[in-house]
């Protein structure tokens, strides 16, 4: 007998339960007619985002005898903007998606991702669909919908729109975190700190929380609303403790793209990471056209985790990052 | 010492926090889908014992601690100090009473403790899990019961005292698991 550890990492009934769980979320799009898509998991360009790692490779064959770079993807969202851009309509992609950096028992560097856009809808249309979809596979009751600045304020008191550094700081301190506040001069970085360990906790703990409205300036790929410029048409949902999706209502302006893209690479020079040039190919599909669209990506492994009741990512997958 | 990255951070592993030696315990990775990765860490202080949470931003650096576990055989107490020595190489170490705790009382001669080292001095002694004590001090109890229902105090010859069931008597050496302080059972 060897000591190998060949055996999944998740026991054969829980991957039934999860195979029974993808067929109902393929069914459910495929009753709304929103086509299944496929695009590359290694693409020539990557995310400019600075909290995202990538993997990358190497193509060498016909046309590259000197190595074509390639990315695997943090997520397929560039690729189905172009398809979006091409006029695809509503899609739907579930694919693997790869980040360096990240494993845990909420995070594994390989997962996999269930990805959807909704041309006409906006973000709040799209939370209706995917609350839907939600009470289907988990059996939940709807969820719930907060605000990012009213669930910042239920749980620590503090307006997150309008507090400056220093008050941040002080905050940050006070709820024990007083060395990563001695010296984080970056507003989003204790907002952050803040929200994952002392707001989280206390929203969708009985059914599922919406969180929309995000600050500005953490738009990442969302429109900037235009009734209030502090926030941006980003959401998020949370359940037990888990973030379980991230949606936009899609920035569809190439310029303001392009602009954001270059921030993210100002500060990652500012900051000792490794530069990220632009995905190209995105930008030209925007500038061709982007119809104003919402689109949302689930952690489809959390999703599963919860309707198995199980504690740990890998759990749930046939073979964690230790197995693989 | 050297440095460890957030990356580094598993169980078992020493760092130095507010100036003291730790040991962590768990550590988990929190990071939201769009933003900062932080490093949630549960730390053991090895000097005061006390277990604490602390939330790092991923990729900082800690220092390492000079921390060693070794095996020594408890020798004697001069009433100040408590003397170990290296079965091998027969170098002597001596504790102070900080660095015993409340494991004095389960030191017997020639058993084998673990003793924590932080720069090369004592810092904490780990007795085995099980030793074996003579008791000096309990009531008489009922012959024939050994159901051990409810049990009576024992005093030990370290001084410690553990509850052991009623049969067992003065002169009886008795098993006792040192980490929970229960009795385990009569030494034959």
């Amino acid at each position: 007998m060897s000591n190998v550890l060949w055996q999944p990492s998740a026991d054969i009934e829980t991957l039934r339960e999860r195979a029974a769980i993808i067929r109902c979320i393929r069914e459910f799009f495929y009753t709304r007619d929103v086509m299944e898509v496929e695009t590359p998991s290694l693409s020539a360009a990557s995310v400019t985002d600075v909290h995202l790692a990538t993997f990358s490779t190497e193509f060498v064959g016909p046309g590259h005898a000197g190595g074509l770079p390639l990315y695997l993807q943090t997520s397929p969202e560039f690729a189905m903007k172009r398809l979006l851009a091409a006029g695809s309509g509503a899609i739907f992609q579930l694919c693997k998606a790869f980040r360096n950096e990240e494993a845990g028992s909420h995070h594994n560097p390989e997962f996999t991702m269930l990805e959807w856009y909704r041309p006409g809808f906006d973000e709040f249309a799209l939370m209706d669909e995917m609350d839907e979809l939600m009470q289907l596979v988990l059996g939940v009751k709807p969820a719930e919908r907060l605000t990012y600045q009213q669930a910042f304020i239920n749980a620590l008191a503090v307006d997150p729109l309008t507090a400056d550094i220093s008050t941040l700081q002080q905050l940050a301190t006070e709820q024990g975190f007083a060395d990563i506040a001695a010296h984080e001069t970056h507003r989003d970085t204790l907002l952050q700190l803040l929200f994952c360990m002392k707001v989280e906790p206390t929203i969708g703990q009985e059914k599922p929380c919406f969180v929309y409205h995000f600050p500005a300036s953490q738009a990442a790929l969302a429109q900037i609303c235009q009734h209030d410029e502090r926030v941006a048409g980003r959401f998020e949902l949370y359940f037990k403790n888990m973030e379980l999706a991230n949606g936009f209502n899609e920035l569809t302006d190439a310029k303001e793209q392009a602009a954001r893209f270059k921030e993210d690479n100002q500060y990652r020079e500012a900051n000792g990471l490794k530069q990220v040039p632009m995905d190209e190919r995105l930008i030209a599909a925007l500038e061709n056209g982007l119809p104003q669209c919402a689109g949302v990506a689930l952690g489809i492994d959390r999703l599963i985790m919860l309707a198995t009741k199980k504690q740990k990512i890998k759990d749930v997958i046939a073979f964690d990052v230790e197995r693989a | 010492m050297a440095n460890y990255s957030t990356n580094e951070f598993k169980g078992g592993l020493k760092i130095m926090l507010d100036g003291e030696p730790c040991s962590i315990l768990e550590n988990e990775m929190v990071k939201p889908g769009k933003g900062q990765a932080f490093n949630r860490v549960r730390i053991r202080k090895l000097i005061t014992g006390k277990v604490l949470e602390k939330t790092f931003k991923s990729g900082e650096t800690v220092e390492g601690a000079d921390v060693m576990d070794t095996d020594l055989a408890y020798l004697y107490t001069d009433g100040e100090f408590w003397h170990f020595m290296n079965n091998e190489t027969f170098e002597q170490i001596a504790a102070d009473e900080k660095a015993l705790g409340d494991n004095a009382k389960w030191l017997v001669e020639n058993d084998v403790c673990t003793i924590t080292l932080w720069n090369g001095s004592p810092i904490a002694v780990t007795p085995p899990n099980f030793v074996e004590l003579e008791i000096t001090e309990t009531d008489p109890g009922l012959k024939g019961d050994t159901a051990g229902t409810g049990g009576k105090p024992a005093t030990l010859s370290t001084g410690a005292v553990v509850r052991v069931p009623l049969f067992v008597q003065i002169g009886e050496v008795i098993k006792v698991d040192t980490r929970s302080g229960e009795y385990v059972s009569r030494v034959k």
